[in-house]
């Protein structure tokens, strides 16, 4: 390195001044309110809901058979109808409630089993060994077992909801803490936490992007389930729910109530999703700077 | 408040033999080292790797036992990690990012018990200005850049006014200018708080600008070699590389040594 003593070819030295940034033509300038628009991520989702009405709509008319295929329109006259003048909000009511229910009791027997996995050897080996287990199987294959062991109520719903929510909460969750860095677990064993403390103050919050996406996949089985097992057993202690409203109305021939149905899984799902997920993560983990 | 007086010496490490396990391995990290550490000390454990500095740091944090030896602090032997004892890594993201840069600080006051939430807050806001960076007190760690980060950690660390503070290679991340830069910083905070600190590195120069005292360790298994005074901080520039060049030597003897004898059989 210091062997080298003259460049290969002799050139003068540069010393510049920089220029005042006043003589630039733009430093800085706001955006132009179209840009700003479009950087809103509802805004083009909006968009995009509209483009696929409109298409929906066009081929309906199309089509013409109202009985297949009822257009966008007629089902939301048909939502909005069931919505205020029939029973489609109890229906939805009484499906959510017992979605709650089991989404709830589910996430709490995945922390309690995520916490054993994560404090001792043996426990992580029984979650790993339940979950290859019971993972794959469809909760709707334990419906017949579930209507046995609780009978006819919501009990029976609230059963295979929880199976469908627990594994795959439980599994992104322990991932998570898996992966949590070496530097962080040593931070907070640094500060004199121990046992839950240290579960709560350093693992969760490190782990929450994947506890997120457990809840949410959660979420999105436990409708599938939800529904899945309304429309195979249909009432359960009297009053139905959604999957129970798409059923009868599909015996009756009633297409675009059953449209409408489904369009009030959709629009829930959307509006969880959207809303209720969103401010969830704008609040944690983007402001945490550990997603983009 | 605990005993071993003034006089004796408040981190004593006898006859430390460390291990730990690889996949396929038991490695002998550090073979029956010896140093004392006394109040306000800028102790500098310095070899090249896999001299067992990290671990032997690790070991004072209390996230590994010696199998044979002691580890003493004020007289009590360490068995786990404590506040007592508080760490600055040398990884960007010992920050908790669901926390500000106050909040980073204030954590380890409030979680460890030592402080309620409002003087907690006036401590933690004190160390940030400390370190400068008062105006960065609510972004979240993931707004700073890698030096300030180091920074909030330090700050973090002293706010506890630890026992001894522990740092593992804080600054081994950073560009060259940055790193220059928070040497100086560390000494002036020194020069204000006198805290005594225990500090791991690789490199020389950095060792003799630091520390008031420096261990040499040899590399695998790392065994003392030699503890040494360090120059004054007016020391002159040519005082200060024939002290390089000595540390080099010694640390690096057997090394040269060894490549002689390669060049020989080749």
């Amino acid at each position: 390195m210091n062997t080298v003593s003259t460049a290969p070819v002799a050139r003068p030295e540069i010393v510049r001044e920089p220029v005042s940034s006043s003589a630039f033509g733009i430093v800085q300038k706001p955006l132009s309110t179209w840009e700003r628009i479009t950087n809103v991520g509802a805004v083009r989702k909006c968009a995009l809901l509209v483009v696929i009405a409109v298409i929906w709509e066009l081929y309906a008319r199309e089509l013409d058979n109202p009985l297949l295929f009822p257009t966008f329109s007629a089902t939301v006259e048909a939502f909005f109808q069931g919505l205020f003048g029939g029973d489609l909000f109890t229906k939805a009511m009484t499906s959510m409630k017992v979605l709650l229910m089991g989404y709830a009791a589910g996430i709490a027997c995945a922390a309690v089993l995520t916490i054993v996995a994560i404090t001792s050897r043996i426990g992580t080996d029984l979650l790993e060994l339940l979950t290859s287990m019971f993972n794959p199987l469809p909760a709707i294959a334990l419906l017949p077992l579930a209507l046995i062991w609780f009978g006819l109520g919501a009990g029976s719903i609230v059963f295979v909801i929880i199976h469908s929510v627990l594994w795959a909460v439980a599994l992104n969750t322990h991932s998570g803490f898996l992966a949590v860095s070496n530097t962080l677990r040593m931070v907070g064993r640094n500060y004199g936490l121990r046992g839950l403390p240290y579960v709560a103050r350093i693992l969760i919050p490190a782990a929450f992007p994947s506890i997120l996406t457990g809840l949410k996949i959660g979420w999105a089985f436990a409708w599938r389930t939800l529904i899945a097992a309304e429309l195979v057993f249909g009432v359960s202690s009297g009053s139905g729910g959604l999957g129970w409203f798409i059923y009868e109305n599909k015996n009756q021939l009633e297409i675009p109530n059953v449209f409408a149905g489904l369009f009030t899984v959709i629009v829930i799902g959307l509006i969880v999703e959207n809303v209720v997920f969103r401010v969830i993560e704008a609040r944690t983990v983007r402001k945490w700077g550990l997603q983009s | 408040m605990k005993n071993a007086g003034p006089q004796g010496p408040l981190l004593a490490v006898r006859g430390v033999t460390l291990q730990y396990k690889t996949k396929d391995h038991l490695v002998t990290a550090t073979y029956r080292v010896d140093f004392d550490v006394h109040r306000s000390d800028r102790f500098i454990l310095l070899g090249p790797s896999g001299c067992g500095k990290s671990t032997l740091l690790k070991a004072v944090g209390g996230y590994m036992k010696p199998i044979e030896g002691e580890i003493r602090l004020k007289g009590d032997a360490v068995t786990r990690p404590g506040p007592d004892r508080m760490m600055v890594f040398q990884e960007f993201d010992q920050l908790l990012p669901w926390r500000t840069v106050r909040e980073n600080v204030m954590f380890p006051l409030q979680a460890s018990g030592r402080l309620p939430r409002r003087a907690a807050e006036e401590k933690a806001l004190e160390y940030i200005a400390k370190v400068n960076l008062t105006p960065f007190a609510d972004n979240f760690p993931h707004t700073l850049s890698g030096g300030m980060k180091q920074r909030v950690a330090i700050a973090r660390g002293m706010a506890m006014e630890p026992d001894i503070l522990l740092m593992d290679e804080p600054f081994a991340a950073l560009d060259a200018l940055t790193r220059r830069k928070m040497q100086d910083e560390l000494l002036a905070l020194w020069e204000g708080t006198r805290f005594t600190v225990l500090f791991v590195t690789h490199s020389i120069p950095e060792a003799i600008k630091i520390g008031s005292r420096i261990l040499l360790l040899s590399p695998h298994p790392g065994q003392v070699k030699a503890e040494l005074a360090s120059l004054p901080s007016d020391a002159s520039g040519a005082d200060i590389s024939a002290f390089e060049q000595r540390i080099h030597s010694m640390l690096f003897a057997d090394a040269v040594e060894e490549a002689v004898v390669e060049k020989v059989h080749a």
